[in-house]
């Protein structure tokens, strides 16, 4: 920390939560702010994945892959093999099937930075006058909801592309509860809530857990930070090593499998765009 | 936890990458899994052609061999007919020399036999004459006594 005083704890944490932003965002909802650090790092780790892909897709052969290149195949065969159980329609899957590759390496990638020490980028970024740094992008609301909503938004155009946009507002008015005039403005209602659900905590599980995980990174760090020679201290900075060793092996984990939850549930609702009630 | 831009830049990010995976990274390691895949494929079917050509060939095979021993069998019995059959007639032929050669030494010694006796029978007669000479001390005329000797020469 560069600061002159060392800060308490809330002071820390508080400050490890701060995004570095344009404007300092005053109210709840500020469409004129934006993160810098979450866009800097998000692009930068999607152009990482994507360059890296498409490395191995330029190289690619039809002979004996090296290692590299089975790497990524296995991962494009494990996308392509759910894209296919999911999604029926062959044309939708020439474009849905990457969108679910991009997502997973690219989430994977972004959850994986919490991995990173928590005060290593900052510090480096106070280095050189960067004071607020956020180094997880999926940990920022913002980050997870744009990419659920994009996810929406496709949903929107498979519904409309498959089902045409009159058989689509038939099935907004009369599925789930079945087509009768009185039941429309329920149907309807079902069908709005459904759709804000599945997007917002389609953004939310992704966003907490990362948030979460990335608090407790702090916390850790806090114990380690609480050692000033005292023999209490002594204990914390042990309970820092291990914690932190646990907490970090159990996030590999959960960073899989967020970034895979979140493939999945992106070929599932566009799946479900797909059918017809 | 406050809502802002970053969203839709989040938003607007997130279909460009998706844009560029569809376009350079899907299609190629798709194709080259679908080429592995036939060549797979391919390498299979011919090693299914394969082994059904050996199998084949091993039949085929077997059946020449069969085949061959057959004919050889044949071939032997053949010319074991054939030796038996020569033998036979060499047998044969070797009997019918003997026998010929046989009745020709029995003829000749019968012939053989015959002059002896006869010789004998001519010697036994002039032993006779002679002796009956002697016994009766007198001369016979041979040509007075020829009928009484051939009678004897008869006889005997």
């Amino acid at each position: 920390m560069a600061t002159a005083h060392a800060p308490n704890a809330s002071e820390y944490v508080s400050h490890h939560l701060g995004h570095l932003t344009n404007v300092k965002q005053a109210s709840l909802v500020d469409w004129s702010v934006i993160h810098l650090d979450t866009m800097f790092y998000s692009i930068a780790l999607g152009l990482l994945a994507v360059f890296v892909m498409a490395r191995a897709a330029k190289r690619a052969t039809s002979g004996v892959p090296g290692r590299f290149q089975a790497a990524v195949e296995i991962m494009v065969e494990m996308v392509a093999d759910q894209a296919k159980g999911i999604v029926h329609s062959p044309e939708s899957r020439k474009f849905v099937a990457p969108v679910a590759l991009t997502v997973f390496i690219w989430i994977f990638l972004m959850n994986a930075m919490d991995l990173l020490p928590v005060d290593m980028l900052p510090t480096l970024g106070a280095l050189v006058g960067i004071n607020y740094m956020r180094v997880v992008p999926t940990a920022d609301l913002n980050a997870a909801l744009g990419m659920s909503l994009a996810v929406l938004v496709m949903c929107l155009y498979y519904n409309i592309k498959i089902k045409g946009f009159g058989g689509w507002m038939h099935e907004l008015f009369t599925a789930p509860f079945g087509n009768h005039f009185l039941l429309y403005p329920i149907n309807f209602a079902m069908q709005m809530i459904e759709f804000v659900a599945k997007t917002v905590s389609h953004g939310m599980r992704l966003f907490g857990n990362m948030y979460a995980g990335e608090l407790i990174f702090m916390l850790i760090a806090l114990m380690g930070a609480a050692w000033a020679g005292t023999w209490g201290g002594g204990l914390l900075w042990v309970g820092h090593i291990f914690a932190g060793t646990v907490w970090a092996i159990f996030h590999i984990l959960i960073i899989t499998l967020q970034a895979f939850i979140f493939m999945m549930l992106t070929l599932v609702y566009i799946g479900q765009a797909h059918e017809s009630h | 936890m406050n809502l802002n831009a970053t969203l839709f830049a989040q938003f607007v990010v997130f279909f460009i990458l998706a844009w560029f995976t569809m376009k350079f990274v899907w299609p190629p390691i798709m194709k080259a899994l679908d080429e592995r895949a036939s060549k797979i494929a391919d390498g299979l079917a011919a090693a299914d052609r394969a082994k059904t050509d050996l199998a084949l060939a091993e039949r085929r095979a077997t059946d020449e061999l069969r085949k061959a021993r057959e004919s050889a069998n044949e071939l032997r019995g053949g010319a074991e007919r054939q030796g038996a059959q020569i033998l036979d007639e060499a047998r044969a032929e070797a009997n019918r020399i003997i026998a010929a050669a046989r009745t020709a030494a029995e003829g000749e010694a019968e012939v053989a036999a015959q002059r002896a006796k006869e010789a004998l029978r001519d010697q036994v007669a002039l032993l006779a004459v002679a002796g009956a000479e002697q016994i009766l001390r007198k001369e016979i005329n041979p040509a007075a006594h020829a009928e009484l000797l051939n009678q004897l020469k008869a006889e005997l």
